[in-house]
């Protein structure tokens, strides 16, 4: 209990950390926050009344905490109020808890762009998900099971192959095959059926792209997890007393075998935010990499700080999951 | 003592959780996968399970003919290597040089063996050039990184204290970043620029690196050696540098090699993703990028430079196995 207490205090801290650190990196990019968000057409008069009205001049610290009040609803979104004459406006009023702000890039709220995003892509995500981990353990294991035999090391060349292959290379050479070469699947994946093909088709190449990669690491882990559990004496010992080789494995082995690639598999999901943003970018998908993307380019600062802090969330989370669930799991550690 | 000796095949089950938690993947794999677990000072409880012998064995360097895989992978980065160091001595097309007239038959010719990209450049030049720029910024990315992670990771292990914590906080962090998108804020907000992604991967690099180098100093202080080292009142830093980073090398060198393959990766995608060195620079990921929109007419410009990207990433995950496999074989 001490030590969950423990960890959520670090996990604030580490949050706290990042978006402070985004806030400082968004320093360095060329043109200021009232010019990015009037557009370039803006007279400078206007950018530099904004630029007053919005105290941009103040210290970062001072910026920092202020965006914090908003994102708390302790002050009110500045870009919202009515004497700037922008015309944002926030629906659920300017001042609530959890209020990100106004993305000068979708002029629109940033809780209207954020969360349709972030399903789209946890959908993509999720089933990748769901491809890797029965993918990864299967091959794992059966290579791992027996190492040095023609399987592990057709296996163990084959994950090799898959985590040499980056996420965009994989997408363009699927794209040419399924979608130039045979015409099998669309190359484009807007979750809508203007062009015809459904849905599932559409989410068929994203997601063998992000499971590609992923599913050869952790395939990797899994096996070097069993080949190290089958060199134990304690399998030699089920072995010699004369179980047969598929208990040996089952009861034996497997339990010992899965707890590191454990806390690997969750760890994946930090893996996976990042392989979005490519995933999205070749197959043009409507979700929450392409929008990050897309917003760090502009500066739009309320939709990266918004991004990274959820994208931070869910990675400190698994983190956090992963190390219960070890905790859980290896005796060893209790 | 040798560094083999210090590195029992330890086992990845009984890793601390925080050894493997928010590591990006090439020290992941560099901890759990490749190694095993040094012995670190918190969980000595077991014994060692390699002996040291009194006498160190054969470099992991001059053993490597003897792994097939790190042969192939050394053959794949060398092939690279000698175009991108000949690449301007070649009998080829400067990388930027266009021809109009070979624009409408895009496809392989007589003139350009790989055909042209969609300006009109040969594609067989860019693909040399590109080798080039990728080898040119990933070691020079990850060495800089070695040293400022490398830095940080000893000076972590050695005072402990304050100085680890802050330190293994920091990086904590950074790490706590999902990397695709630490690069994304990165580059879209300091510029692209060589300066600038050498910049970028150190900073999503150096924990990474720090975090395996506190480690195995942990492991390492309390060795004879390092004793010795006190008793001759040797300075902390000659301690540090000559003591303790020497015998930390047996399980950077792989390292070094998986985060060579990745940041080879990230070089790539930031040039897809637009991030990358600013046209016209030849850059692979770049390349496939100008070419996707051309993709159902044209494969070829967009096919090559991934083949070419993922054929030396393969030559370094290839070399970084075979070392792997030859240190957990002694």
């Amino acid at each position: 209990m001490r030590y969950l207490f423990r960890r959520a205090v670090e996990l604030l801290a580490t949050l706290l950390l990042a978006s402070f650190l985004v806030f400082v990196v968004t320093e360095f990019s060329p043109g200021n926050v009232a010019r990015k968000t009037l557009g370039a057409f803006a007279l400078q008069e206007q950018v530099d009344l904004l630029y007053q009205r919005l105290h941009l001049n103040d210290p970062l610290l001072v910026r920092y905490g202020r965006w914090l009040g908003v994102l708390t609803g302790v002050i009110a979104d500045p870009l919202q109020d009515p004497a700037l004459k922008l015309d944002f406006k926030d629906p659920r009023g300017d001042r609530y808890f959890g209020n990100f702000g106004y993305s000068t890039l979708y002029k629109a709220p940033v809780n209207d762009v954020l969360w349709d995003r972030l399903g789209n892509t946890a959908l993509l995500a999720g089933l990748a998900f769901a491809v890797i981990v029965p993918l990864s353990l299967v091959l794992g294991i059966l290579a791992g099971m027996r190492a040095g035999s023609r399987l592990d090391r057709i296996v163990s060349t084959a994950s090799i192959v898959m985590t040499s292959v980056p996420e965009f290379a994989s997408g363009v050479i699927l794209a040419a095959i399924f979608v130039v070469g045979l015409g099998w699947l669309p190359g484009t994946s807007p979750l809508d059926t203007e062009s015809g093909w459904s849905i599932a088709s559409q989410l068929v190449l994203p997601v063998t792209v992000l499971a590609l990669y992923d599913a050869g690491y952790v395939a990797r882990m899994v096996r070097s997890s069993m080949a190290e559990v089958m060199a134990k004496p304690y399998i030699r010992t089920a072995v010699l007393k004369g179980l047969n080789f598929r208990t040996v494995i089952l009861r034996h082995a497997l339990r010992n075998a899965m707890i590191a690639p454990f806390t690997v598999i969750l760890l994946q999901v930090n893996w996976l935010i990042g392989g979005v943003v490519v995933t999205e970018m070749v197959f043009a998908y409507p979700g929450f990499g392409r929008m990050l993307l897309d917003a760090s380019l502009f500066g739009d600062i309320s939709l990266i700080e918004a991004a990274t802090l959820i994208a931070l969330l869910v990675a400190v989370t698994t983190q956090l999951l992963s190390d219960l669930g070890y905790r859980l799991l290896n005796p060893q550690v209790r | 003592m040798p560094s083999e000796a210090v590195l029992p095949a330890g086992s990845a089950a009984a890793d601390p959780p925080g050894n493997t938690a928010g590591a990006d993947p090439a020290l992941r794999s560099a901890i759990a996968d490749q190694l095993g677990r040094p012995a670190s000072v918190e969980y000595s409880g077991r014994p060692a399970l390699v002996e040291y012998s009194g006498r160190p064995a054969p470099g992991l360097l001059r053993r490597l003919p003897s792994s097939r895989v790190a042969m192939v992978g050394l053959g794949l980065i060398l092939f690279w290597t000698v175009l991108a160091v000949l690449a301007p001595v070649l009998p080829i097309a400067p990388p930027n040089a266009q021809d109009f007239a070979a624009m409408g038959h895009p496809g392989s010719s007589a003139r350009h063996w790989l055909g042209v990209d969609t300006l009109g450049r040969d594609m067989l030049s860019r693909l040399i050039w590109g080798g080039r720029t990728v080898l040119m910024v990933a070691p020079l990315a990850v060495v800089v990184a070695y040293a400022v992670g490398a830095a940080l990771g000893l000076l972590a292990g050695y005072y402990r204290g304050w100085v680890d914590t802050v330190i293994s906080r920091a990086c904590d962090v950074i790490l706590s970043f999902p990397l695709v998108v630490l690069y994304v804020i990165l580059i879209a907000n300091i510029g692209p620029s060589m300066l600038n992604i050498v910049l970028a991967v150190v900073l999503a690099s150096a924990p990474g690196i720090a975090r395996i180098v506190r480690g195995l100093v942990l492991s390492l202080a309390g060795h004879e050696f390092v004793a010795a080292a006190h008793l001759r009142r040797e300075s902390d830093l000659y301690v540090m540098l000559v003591e303790l980073l020497p015998n930390c090398r047996g399980p950077l060198i792989t390292d070094f090699c998986l985060r060579l393959g990745f940041t080879t990766i990230t070089i790539g995608t930031l040039g897809f993703l637009g991030l990358g060195l600013p046209p016209p620079t030849p850059d692979w990921g770049g390349m496939v990028q100008q070419a996707t929109a051309m993709i159902t007419v044209w494969p070829h410009m967009a096919l090559y430079p991934c083949f070419a990207i993922v054929s030396l990433i393969l030559g370094f995950n290839l070399l970084a196995d075979g070392l792997s496999e030859l240190a957990l074989s002694d």
